[in-house]
């Protein structure tokens, strides 16, 4: 179908943008006339609070990377002196160090969300794909930005996380080196993650998320009854009777959330800045050394689960190749959600015991394998980290058996929501 | 669209020719962007070999020193170190050190060219980290049966003095041997094979 400029007929100033460019009709279509289902509840504040960090972390960025001289010779104390000397600097540069963390918090939220309400099934396997691409390369972004103050936990962080290629068989060492430039992360090392940092990465996310919105626009957002809204249409005019218009209804109703997310935020920045060591680790104020391993090396807290499953998976032949696999086939797996759910309806509310009881079991084990993956190694740690990895699998790999198994309640024809 | 008067076999073979040829042209372009991403000259001339002087390196010590970012350490072993070696054989995963590295010409379970000085990687198998030196014995909070070595505190690898890793250490393997030759008795390179 070709493209009909100004499909509203608007005259005037707007008449003559809208026969050049779409304005109106994009303005129509993803928000004053995107029709969202009308008993969103808080879950769904996590979407927009997601976009929100997001912006933070672009505009804080931007204005960080004015001040920071990558370098191995400079980053550290460039990072200094953006805290002492910048005019405020510190709180900026904690607003994007809290920010990472509060990305992980949201983002985490939302896709919880989207087990709850199973929001990944028909027709939205692609939004949830593009979501956990998202995830993905945010986690390449987090990892990236951890290394950038060149503090010792950033060199050591670095060090763990690039000898991950050294476990490929045959060409691992090689990779290694060609990953760091270098025989050891060094300044070449730092000056590509830098790069990766503030262009590659930040370019893909956005590019991500501009995917994730237009294929949500596409086919209509989820509710927590996991009904389509558009089976009921207004006869006249062809909108949902269970929808309404995303603004001004969500959009005022997402300034409450926003508010009370940023009174959080405001609070953490102002007054636990480096959240007591889990959000800036206390090893990360002394400068990067080669030959001074910080007595504990752990990952950033967003990462501990998955770690905790790298370190409880045992080494096979003299490689420990299998926990690398097993760490990124933690992430990879995410993936696959849509196409491993088998029950008929979509949200928990009408699902069964065993859905139920799974999602409790790999909510439990998510949650004990980040405190794990975060504590020196321990019998008692390496224990609960090899069950809660067994979990974490078997919530993915055996969800088309018991999501078959289950018995369901029958779902509404009509979103349940009490207008008040 | 008019196919009027139109070679449909001669515009196929021209497609198919650009096409080709825009493909090939743009994975060429691709190499130079990989292979910058390389060691640079200044990096390859950084890493070069390292010697040093052990004389004033006492029986029984340790010293760390860089190469190529690495901590190497030389550890002058006394004969009771060296004794302690066979000691600990049950207690690990690879005392022949078959699927570990080290160069041809370090041979037995010293692990060495000369049999009182150890020189290893100081970098953990397992992630990298750096373990401690951690000589004295018995320490029945390491190991029951500790005869001296290098514990990792990260996540708590167990080494003897030859580096070789002990049983139930995540730690796959043995730390790693450099290549490295003796100029003269008591003058070690390393970076360079022994002839």
């Amino acid at each position: 179908m070709a493209i009909v400029p100004n499909p509203y007929k608007t005259t005037g100033f707007l008449g003559w943008i809208d026969d050049r460019f779409p304005l109106t009709k994009l303005w129509k279509d993803h928000l004053s006339e995107y029709y969202a289902p009308k008993n969103f509840n808080f879950w769904y504040y996590f979407g927009s609070l997601a976009l929100l960090v997001l912006v933070n972390q672009l505009i804080t960025g931007i204005v960080l990377t004015m001040h920071y001289k990558p370098g191995a010779e400079t980053a550290f104390d460039s990072v200094e002196y953006i805290m002492r000397d910048v005019p405020w600097g510190n709180i900026i540069r904690y607003m994007h160090s809290t920010g990472a963390s509060a990305f992980f918090i949201v983002v985490f939220m939302h896709m919880y969300r989207g087990l709850l309400y199973g929001s990944y099934k028909k027709p939205r396997e692609l939004i949830w794909v593009f979501g956990a691409l998202i995830f993905l390369v945010l986690m390449a972004e987090a990892f990236c930005g951890y290394v950038l103050p060149w503090g010792n936990m950033s060199y050591w962080g670095a060090q763990v996380i690039i000898s991950l290629f050294g476990t490929i068989p045959v060409i691992g060492p090689d990779v290694v080196i060609w990953v760091q430039g270098d025989y050891s992360p060094a300044d070449a090392t730092l000056n590509r993650l830098f790069s990766l940092h503030v262009i590659a990465l930040p370019f893909v996310l956005v590019g991500l998320v501009v995917a994730h919105l237009i294929a949500l626009h596409e086919v209509g957002s989820n509710n927590p009854d996991g009904v389509e809204i558009k089976k009921h249409k207004d006869k006249a005019t062809g909108i949902p009777l269970d929808g309404i218009p995303f603004h001004p209804y969500y959009t005022v109703k997402d300034i409450v959330g926003v508010t009370v997310f940023l009174m959080i935020f405001a609070g953490i920045i102002f007054w636990a800045p480096d959240g007591g060591g889990y959000f800036l680790e206390k090893p990360n104020f002394t400068p990067a050394s080669a030959i001074n391993t910080p007595a504990h090396i752990t990952p950033a807290w967003y990462f501990g689960s998955f770690y905790a499953i790298l370190r409880a998976t045992p080494p096979l032949f003299g490689s420990a190749l299998p926990g690398v696999i097993a760490m990124f086939g933690a992430v990879l797996v995410i993936f696959f959600v849509p196409w491993l759910d088998r029950s008929p309806v979509k949200s928990i509310r009408y699902k069964g015991p065993l859905f139920k009881i799974a999602l409790t079991l790999f909510t439990l084990a998510f949650i004990a394998l980040s405190y794990y993956g975060m504590q020196p190694p321990s019998p008692l740690g390496k224990l609960v980290s090899q069950i809660g990895s067994i979990v974490y699998f078997a919530f993915f790999f055996l969800m088309p058996v018991y999501t078959k198994m289950d018995s369901y309640k029958t779902e509404p024809e009509r979103v349940t929501h009490d207008a008040h | 669209m008019s196919t009027e008067g139109v070679d449909t076999s001669r515009r196929r073979f021209l497609t198919l020719a650009t096409t080709g040829m825009g493909v090939v042209g743009g994975a060429a372009v691709v190499w130079p962007f990989l292979a910058s991403l390389r060691p640079s000259a200044k990096a390859q001339a950084a890493g070069a070999p390292v010697t040093i002087d052990l004389t004033t390196v006492e029986p029984g010590q340790k010293i760390s020193v860089t190469w190529r970012g690495k901590a190497v350490w030389v550890v002058r072993r006394t004969p009771e170190m060296v004794a302690s070696l066979d000691k600990v054989t049950a207690d690990l995963t690879d005392p022949e050190s078959k699927s570990s590295l080290q160069p041809d010409y370090v041979k037995g379970v010293g692990r060495s060219i000369k049999p009182d000085v150890l020189v290893t990687i100081g970098n953990c198998t397992h992630l990298g980290c750096i373990p401690t030196f951690r000589p004295e014995h018995p320490a029945p909070d390491i190991h029951p049966h500790w005869e001296g070595g290098f514990f990792c505190p990260c996540h708590g690898s167990k080494f003897d003095l030859a580096g070789r890793v002990y049983k139930g250490s995540p730690a796959p393997v043995n730390l790693v041997i450099p290549p490295h030759r003796f100029a003269n008795d008591l003058t070690v390179v390393i970076g360079e094979d022994q002839a």
